[in-house]
């Protein structure tokens, strides 16, 4: 489907999911280019999530999941018998609906990923990811004398700010977000946005979005998705103002859903 | 023809049903430790805590039944701790739901009813008897672990699965391993809970005398315990003796020794609850 610049990073092949019984993905094929920002979109329920979260494989974790297909990540398969799940996911970080920052400090919030993935020996190591971390999703020079402090006190925007610079700071190739803004009022909601369209330099970026406005003006690529399909995947542009299918015309002119 | 009541004298009879059942609870709990305490007040002192009994244990301490007491309590739960809350980890993180998972569910559901004397002719079957332990510390030990394994286990999984969700989610997306994940996130947040059952637990089984009766207690050892193999005296036993089989028994020693075992089990409670409303306090999730 879509085939214009950007190298691909991510070759979704004859995907299916299901949960016990129910096929929750159905036949999944999609390639999402390096460098951009692709959104998932359609009606509650349609498998958003799931196909997401089949991109770090942290859906292995539910109990009656079973999976077929492959997801090629620079052209290797992510579900292959050689992948270490753990190596996956840190290569593709993950950032939740609801902000979840663990009980613990600022700082260790961050350098808990470093320490337990060893990528740091020093303390003065890991002190310089926490502040790069911190500055790349503008949250040093508020929280900087206080670093201590737990992060349970930051407000829903700082928290989900964090959850991002924990991702950024083991270095991923990949972030994953589902309905990041979900929590966030609109102000926090353009800040994290501005924030993404920064992070596509670096990294590629895969976000679910229940709101259409965000995806058409947030996104370079978009998806929709209904009852497990993929209907349709293009350019975000295209998408919304020229698709090729009547259901995605229906859904992103809001005459369903 | 049926009578009515009005609304507000049902209200009523109802609100003075709800007050003297209250009542009923607390009157034998504070009836129960007035009377300890009247009674068992002047037995207490320095010296009743920390010399041998003398003339037939009707004078003198008790010294041997508190240290043989806190010898078969601590034992018992460096047993049933960790291997309750391993138990607790495997049913909780890793086991999948199926009919091997309900089969240990159901065992320890069923465990935590078997009555406490039935633990005491289990451990003197097989840690007295079978393998060969005799009448020990060792042996009550293992036995009021075992009994006290389920709740162990129960109190840790609440524990364990009172944490959130979202944080082993958070933890798995940083390429964590599950493992890792128990050991630095779950475990760390589950352990409040984890240690206020374990106190619980604790203060249950110091009181306990079935299970111990035929594997660890003692009539009378004259000399404090040296190794894990020896009898001992403990509280609760020491108790029953005094109370049934010694003539002429000063009843002040009696009360007194009950006053002690009220005050370890009391004090244990205590400690737990002040814990809970602690870490309740502190946790913001
Ligand atoms: N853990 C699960 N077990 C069983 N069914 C699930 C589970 N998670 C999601 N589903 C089902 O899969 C479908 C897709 O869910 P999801 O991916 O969360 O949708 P979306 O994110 O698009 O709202 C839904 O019908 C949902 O009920
Ligand atoms: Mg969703």
């Amino acid at each position: 489907m879509v085939k214009k610049k950007g190298e691909v990073k991510i070759q979704i092949k004859d995907l299916n999911l299901y949960y016990s019984d129910f096929h929750a993905l159905k036949n999944i094929n999609m390639d999402i280019r390096a460098n951009r920002i692709t959104a998932l979109i359609g009606p509650s329920g349609c498998g958003k999530s799931t196909l997401l979260r089949t991109l770090n494989r942290i859906n292995d974790t539910i109990d009656g999941v079973r999976i077929t297909g492959e997801i090629l990540i620079n052209g290797k398969n992510i579900y292959g018998e050689d992948m270490q799940v753990d190596r996956v996911r840190k290569e593709v970080g993950m950032v939740f609906q609801r902000p979840n920052p663990f009980p613990l400090s600022i700082y260790n919030n961050i350098a808990f990923g470093l320490e337990i993935n060893r990528m740091v020996k020093t303390k003065k190591e890991t002190d310089k990811i926490v502040q790069e971390s911190l500055e790349d999703v503008l949250l040093w020079d508020d929280l900087k004398n206080n670093l201590k402090m737990s992060a349970l006190n930051l407000s829903l925007e700082q928290q989900q700010r964090l959850c991002v610079a924990r991702v950024i700071a083991i270095k991923p190739q990949i972030i994953l977000l589902d309905e990041p803004c979900s929590a966030l009022d609109p102000k926090s909601t353009t800040n994290l946005e501005e924030l993404m369209q920064e992070m596509k330099q670096k990294y590629t970026l895969v976000i679910v979005t229940h709101n259409m406005q965000q995806a058409a003006r947030l996104s370079d690529d978009t998806a929709y998705m209904f009852m497990g399909n993929l209907i349709e995947f293009d350019e975000t542009s295209i998408i919304f103002t020229n698709p090729s299918k009547k259901e995605t015309d229906d859904y992103v002119s809001g005459r369903f859903g | 023809m049926s009578f009515k009541l009005s609304p507000k004298l049902s209200q009523q009879i109802a609100y003075t049903l709800l007050v003297i059942s209250t009542i009923i609870v607390i009157v034998p709990v504070l009836t129960v430790i007035v009377i300890i305490i009247k009674n068992g007040w002047s037995a207490l002192s320095w010296e009743f805590l920390t010399t041998m009994p003398k003339d037939g244990m009707r004078a003198g301490g008790i010294l041997p039944a508190i240290l043989g007491t806190l010898a078969i309590v601590s034992c018992a739960i460096c047993i049933t701790l960790p291997v309750g809350v391993c138990a607790a980890i495997y049913l909780n993180e890793y086991a999948k739901d199926n009919l091997l998972t309900r089969i240990i569910k159901l065992a320890i559901v069923n465990l935590a009813g078997v009555p406490s004397v039935v633990y005491g002719l289990f451990g003197l079957g097989i840690f007295v008897m079978l393998l060969g332990f005799g009448v020990s510390i060792l042996a009550g030990a293992l036995t009021l672990s075992i009994m006290e394994l389920p709740v162990i286990i129960t109190t840790a999984r609440g524990a364990l699965s009172s944490v959130p969700y979202s944080f082993r989610e958070a933890s798995w997306s940083l390429g964590v391993s599950k493992w890792q994940t128990i050991r630095r996130v779950v475990l760390p947040n589950a352990l409040p809970g984890i240690m206020t059952g374990a106190i619980l637990s604790i203060s249950r089984i110091s009181g306990e005398t079935a299970p111990i009766l035929f594997t660890a207690a003692a009539f009378y050892v004259p000399h404090l315990p040296k190794s894990m193999f020896d009898q001992v005296m403990a509280l609760p036993y020491h108790l029953y003796i005094i109370s049934t089989q010694i003539p002429n028994m000063p009843k002040n020693i009696i009360f007194g020794t009950a006053l002690v075992l009220l005050l370890m089990v009391l004090s244990m409670s205590l400690i737990a609850i002040v814990a809970r409303l602690y870490f309740r306090k502190i946790r913001k999730w």
